[in-house]
């Protein structure tokens, strides 16, 4: 069944007991101590199980899950897909999703924004999917100016179909080292990131709306490319000029950009879109994200928010007629600094039930009274939901705040 | 006397890397609550920043939008110019360094500042990042100063300038002071919103331009302090 050499089967072996002993006794869902447990025996092992794989690669701040799941979900089109549907998204997750199918001829694989230019030189992978930079958890991530510069200095002169958002002046710049590139006007709802030139420093003069702004430095000749693929409202236009209605169960904007970006990435395999995109549309939720879950006929809808540009998408789809709880922490993987709460414009929660909790609730309440926005602090998460009246209820949190609520209310995915 | 505050936030373009608005945020709140209307101006660094401004503030950024903003605000003057006319500045961390003499680049490279205070930093050995808190020099009257400092920058204090203060906790400066002020300057490496852990600190920039103020109700203030405070000075 396999072609990779004895040690590395047997790595890759000892790794999936790893896992299946991880999620048995609870710790999580295995995905990065079996890929870690793989690593230590065979540390070639990832160049070896991506030896015979046609990979596509998935990097940005925001979206990353999501969109990795949908062009995984395109690619069963074609045959089996290997993929870190989890998020764990560092070489130790990559041997984990290989392992885990290794007679699948395709794979798609999240990485972290860091890792790409290592896990692309060993991987080897000829498709690489780039979505967004923004600002994100800066006590512990790289600068996003030098993240660009080494995706621009990993990408020159391989042989790679890149696949990148130009609606990103910071992607577009990071990607365009690139022989082959694939431009998606995916749209860009946060542009504080890109006020300056990255090339020059220049200003950027760009023209208003988030998808489909066209902009261009005014010192030098760094400008947006010509689209291949557009998000138009509800559609997707191809490079053929064929417009595809949507239609996703996923919610809002990202999502519709998440997918056209997808859809992209999946013509790159040869996948059209008559194919590709009832795949998509199956797509309900995404690592528990998006996820509505009920107690007591309280039903709530949980979003994940990591960073200021997510906050933003988040609140695109919530309800203003819906009560709404906060919960944000400061744990290592959310970064340890609250100061990206000053970056969100929270005065778009005017009005509505409000609930604030997390470890870091004093933080957001500060921010909230500052902002304006009426609210409730609240101990704990269950003392937000028995506060409320049965009904429907937005819930926005950060990475591990996100999680232990997800905890509480089962893993469901 | 002009009908109201104004509150110039320098180059939000180059130099807003997190949450620095958040000082423009909370001396805005602190100034509306006690009635004194206020004007607040984005200043793009493209464009002059405007020299009747009676607050000045410049944030954090990457190494790169440092070496651009420092560039441009000398070439442009503006600040100086308000400086000269008794207005006060808060700079904060890369916007402290540009302050100075000089201030380390990408690579190290020394790269000069613009000279509004008597320091000089450099590049040091490894990234500071954590949770930091100082006892406020005595003669500015203030409490401990908390907040949250992510740089890798030494800054050698001249005689021209007093440090803020003493860490308890923390790197600053990199010799147990952290930042400095001179006249009705301050700089500090508390990054992005630090008036909102230390209202105080915003009250002195307010009565230095408007005198006097009441007192107004800081309980979030407070309660988050205190939490702050707790979590990093254990007794």
């Amino acid at each position: 069944m396999s072609q990779l050499p004895l040690r590395a089967q047997l790595a890759s072996a000892l790794g999936r007991t790893a896992a299946t002993l991880s999620r048995a006794t609870g710790r999580g869902d295995g995905s990065v101590i079996g890929g870690r447990v793989g690593l230590l025996l065979e540390p070639d092992l990832l160049r070896k199980l991506a030896h015979e794989k046609k990979l596509a690669l998935v990097s940005a701040t925001n979206g990353k899950t999501t969109t990795t799941r949908l062009i995984a979900s395109a690619l069963q089109e074609l045959g089996e897909v290997a993929t870190n549907a989890f998020g764990a998204n560092m070489p130790a997750g990559h041997v984990s999703a290989l392992s885990s199918n290794k007679a699948a001829p395709y794979g798609v694989l999240e990485v972290d924004e860091k890792y790409l230019p290592e896990v692309l030189s060993t991987t080897e992978a000829g498709v690489v999917t780039l979505m967004n930079l923004s600002r994100d958890q800066m006590d512990r991530a790289a600068e996003i100016w030098l993240l660009a510069q080494k995706w621009r200095r990993a990408l020159a002169g391989q042989p790679v179909h890149v696949i990148a958002n130009c609606d990103d002046p910071l992607v577009t710049w990071g990607a365009s080292t690139a022989a082959r590139v694939t431009w998606v006007a995916g749209g860009q709802r946060w542009h504080e990131d890109s006020w300056c030139c990255p090339e020059c420093g220049g200003p950027l003069d760009r023209a208003e709306g988030i998808v489909n702004a066209d902009w261009a430095c005014r010192e030098c000749t760094f400008s947006r490319p010509e689209p291949n693929w557009i998000l138009d409202g509800e559609d997707a236009v191809d490079p053929h000029g064929r417009r595809w209605r949507l239609d996703l169960q996923l919610p809002g904007t990202a999502n519709r950009s998440n997918a056209v970006i997808a859809l992209a990435t999946a013509a790159a395999f040869g996948l059209d879109p008559q194919r590709a995109l009832p795949r998509l549309r199956e797509v309900k939720s995404v690592a528990g994200r998006y996820t509505t879950v009920e107690r007591d006929g309280r039903v709530m809808k949980l979003l994940l928010a990591k960073n200021p540009a997510g906050w933003l998408e988040a609140f695109d789809v919530t309800r203003p007629d819906r009560p709404i709880v906060l919960s944000v922490n400061a744990q290592g993987p959310d970064g340890r600094d609250t100061s990206w709460l000053w970056d969100v414009d929270y005065r778009i929660l005017t009005g509505r039930r409000v609930y604030v909790t997390g470890e870091r609730r004093l933080d957001l309440a500060l921010r909230l009274d500052v902002a304006g926005v009426g609210f409730t602090l609240v101990d704990d998460f269950g003392q937000a939901v028995a506060a409320l009246p049965p009904g429907d209820i937005d819930v926005i949190a950060n990475y591990t705040a996100f999680q232990s609520i997800r905890t509480e209310f089962g893993r469901a995915v | 006397m002009q009908s109201s505050l104004r509150i110039v936030w320098i180059y939000p373009d180059l130099l807003s890397t997190y949450g620095d608005q958040g000082n423009v945020l909370v001396l805005e709140q602190r100034a509306r609550r006690r009635g004194i209307p206020v004007e607040v101006v984005h200043v793009r660094s493209s464009d002059p920043v405007p020299e009747q401004g009676d607050i000045y503030l410049i944030g954090g950024g990457e190494d790169r939008p440092q070496i651009l903003g420092a560039e441009r605000l000398r070439r442009d003057g503006g600040l100086h110019r308000a400086i000269q006319r008794g207005a006060s500045l808060l700079a904060v961390c890369a916007g402290y360094q540009i302050m100075g003499s000089v201030f380390g680049g990408e690579e190290g490279q020394p790269v000069p500042g613009i000279g509004l205070l008597d320091i000089s930093s450099g590049r040091g050995e490894r990234r500071s990042v954590g949770e930091l808190a100082a006892e406020v020099d005595p003669s500015l009257g203030l409490p401990t100063l908390t907040g949250f400092e992510n740089h890798m920058g030494v800054t050698r204090l001249g005689p021209g300038v007093t440090p803020l203060s003493r860490t308890l906790v923390g790197t600053g400066n990199g010799d147990g002071t952290e930042g400095c002020f001179a006249g009705k300057i301050i700089g500090t490496y508390l990054h992005g919103p630090a008036l909102a852990r230390n209202p105080a600190l915003a009250d002195l920039l307010l009565r230095w331009a408007a005198g006097p103020l009441p007192a107004i109700d800081d309980s979030w203030y407070e309660r988050l302090r205190n939490e702050r405070l707790g979590a990093v000075l254990k007794p």
